[in-house]
């Protein structure tokens, strides 16, 4: 093995047993700042060791030890303190000391441990950057310098976010502990909301040359996939795994070989990832089976199984879509989720009832620089032979569009009406 | 990146030791639970399957067990992972553990990156083995 092979193979291994790590330290330690940082000093070992004795037959069992070490250093050093968790302590070093027993060490069933671990990661009390940063760090193992590639920032601005939000963990004091009861499902929203940003700040790709970041996508669907494990008794959290899936699912089809964005009306549906969405499928029936067909995540998540299971996209059930699109509004009130039910009422019954939802949003201040909102509009009333007003739209969509390309695409759709013979 | 995982094996596949079978069911349930593993599956004996194949334009269709058959299919799982890196990490961890578990058997864990559609080209049809891939 060359060098550059042994550091690829240790990144590999350490990606896949980070969590272990730092779960398992979590609860020896009670600190999970700290047992992050002695997960850390477990991997420098290992890049300092592998190379001269070569990768071990069980590398994670080798990781998994030698941190054990660290923080059974850290324990005994603390002893003197005489801490709550003395008992705890010699039991550990008692167990250490008479059974070495590796493979015990990796399968420890640390479930518990991993779900306080996301909890602690994905706490309120950070910002939501912070959160995402921590969660892409601890939970799925990704170093700083590949965080800030995701992120198309410099490498010191993911550290000092790690940092900061260490230290604000540290200082708060906060319980390690599972929440329970009510404050379980506010904690878990605060978990899935990093989850959900995480993933679409990869399918969005809210800046830079890409459209779509597809590693930050697999992230946050594999963390998905983790609290589907850890808490498979929550509706939401298999309404957002579906949600996801769905949504990944067009990934391949959603550019063309110039990169310029497809349409979902317009994608090549043999390109999408059936496998996907038979998985994402799965997920949506089984938060239905937890009574949870009504929740924020599962809702959207209906709504893109409708265009999942539309073998074409002219027999899309948009009747279908915009009485979901009615559910979610009435769970979250969003002039933005009532933009989208006019598309979908428009389809359904034709576009003067379309503009009929748009007309009671028109004035909703949150819109007031929204440039779907006129391109909606336009798209309506162009259906409808009105192509004064239609161009109009067009324009004011173009003028109030942020990104270039969507600008160009406004304004070529105004373009294209200045020819027709204005019937309005 | 996903990866299907194909185990075989040139031994009359006798089932698993029940210790193997204990090992292989911990790691499929932490790799279920780590979000890594999306989908596995063991294969029943060459008795149960069949074979279609075109020889100079005809189809035939072969009924198993297959006599001539040198390697037997025994399962398969598909990973969602990183990279190439992880991938071989992840088939160590799992042979390491046939090795642990039940000396003197013998056999491959052979991996394979999916293509991506409308992206990579896939191989159309491996050299050596001549085996078409559709992807």
């Amino acid at each position: 093995m060359t060098a550059a092979d042994i550091d690829q193979t240790i990144h590999a291994v350490w990606r896949v047993v980070q969590p272990r790590l730092i779960a398992t330290l979590s609860r020896m330690l009670r600190d999970v700042p700290l047992a992050e940082e002695l997960t850390q000093d477990a991997l420098v070992a290992a890049l300092e060791a592998w190379p001269s004795i070569g990768v071990p037959d069980n590398p994670g069992a080798w990781l998994m030890t030698t941190a054990k070490r660290r923080a059974l250093d850290v324990l005994r050093r603390g002893r003197m303190l005489s801490d709550k968790h003395d008992m705890l302590t010699r039991d550990m070093l008692q167990e250490q000391e008479i059974v070495p027993d590796f493979d015990a060490a990796l399968d420890d069933d640390i479930g518990d441990e991993l779900l306080r671990l996301v909890f602690t990661a994905c706490h309120p009390i950070l910002s939501r950057e912070a959160r995402a940063a921590l969660a892409l760090r601890m939970i799925c193992g990704l170093t700083t310098s590949e965080i800030a590639r995701a992120y198309l920032v410099p490498d010191t601005t993911i550290s000092q976010r790690i940092v900061r939000a260490k230290r604000t963990l540290s200082n708060s004091g906060l319980a390690y502990e599972t929440p329970s009861g009510e404050a379980l499902s506010e904690r878990l929203a605060s978990v899935l909301e990093v989850v959900y940003l995480i993933f679409n700040e990869g399918y969005l790709a809210a800046r830079g040359e890409e459209w779509l970041r597809p590693q930050l996508c697999d992230e946050a669907l594999r963390m998905g996939r983790v609290l589907a494990g850890l808490a498979p008794d929550e509706p939401e959290v298999h309404g957002l795994v579906a949600l996801m899936d769905l949504n990944a699912s067009r990934a391949h089809a959603r550019t063309d070989a110039n990169g310029d964005p497809i349409l979902l009306m317009d994608q090549n549906r043999a390109l999408w990832d059936w496998l996907q969405i038979r998985r994402g499928l799965l997920s949506l029936e089984r938060a239905r089976e937890l009574d949870g067909a009504g929740g924020f995540y599962a809702l959207q998540a209906a709504i893109a199984a409708c265009h999942a299971t539309a073998e074409t996209a002219a027999s899309t059930d948009w009747q279908r879509i915009a009485q979901l699109y009615a559910e979610l509004a009435r769970l979250v009130r969003s002039p933005v989720i009532e933009l989208n039910r006019a598309v979908a009422v428009g389809m359904a019954w034709g576009p003067q009832a379309g503009l009929d939802v748009l007309d009671e949003i028109a004035s909703a201040p949150a819109l007031a620089s929204y440039h779907h909102l006129p391109a909606v509009r336009g798209d309506l009333l162009q259906k409808l032979g009105r192509f004064k007003e239609a161009r109009q739209a067009f324009e004011t969509a173009a003028h109030l569009a942020t990104n270039a390309r969507e600008r160009v695409l406004m304004e070529r759709r105004a373009a294209g009406l200045s020819d027709v013979g204005g019937s309005a | 990146m996903r990866f299907m995982y194909i185990v075989t094996s040139s031994k009359p596949m006798a089932g698993p030791s029940p210790a193997l079978a204990e090992a292989m069911q911990r790691i499929s349930e932490r790799e279920i639970k780590a979000g890594r593993m999306i989908d596995n599956g063991g294969l029943m004996p060459l008795s149960t399957g069949a074979r279609v194949r075109i020889i100079d334009g005809e189809l035939s269709v072969i009924d198993g067990p297959f006599i001539e058959a040198k390697e037997v299919v025994g399962g398969y799982a598909i990973f969602e992972l990183h990279d190439k890196a992880e991938a071989l990490a992840m088939a160590k961890e799992f042979m390491q553990l046939h090795l642990d578990h039940m000396p003197g058997w013998d056999g491959t864990c052979e991996l394979r990156a999916f293509a991506t559609p409308g992206v990579d080209i896939a191989c159309e049809v491996d050299a050596k083995s001549g085996v078409a891939a559709h992807a």
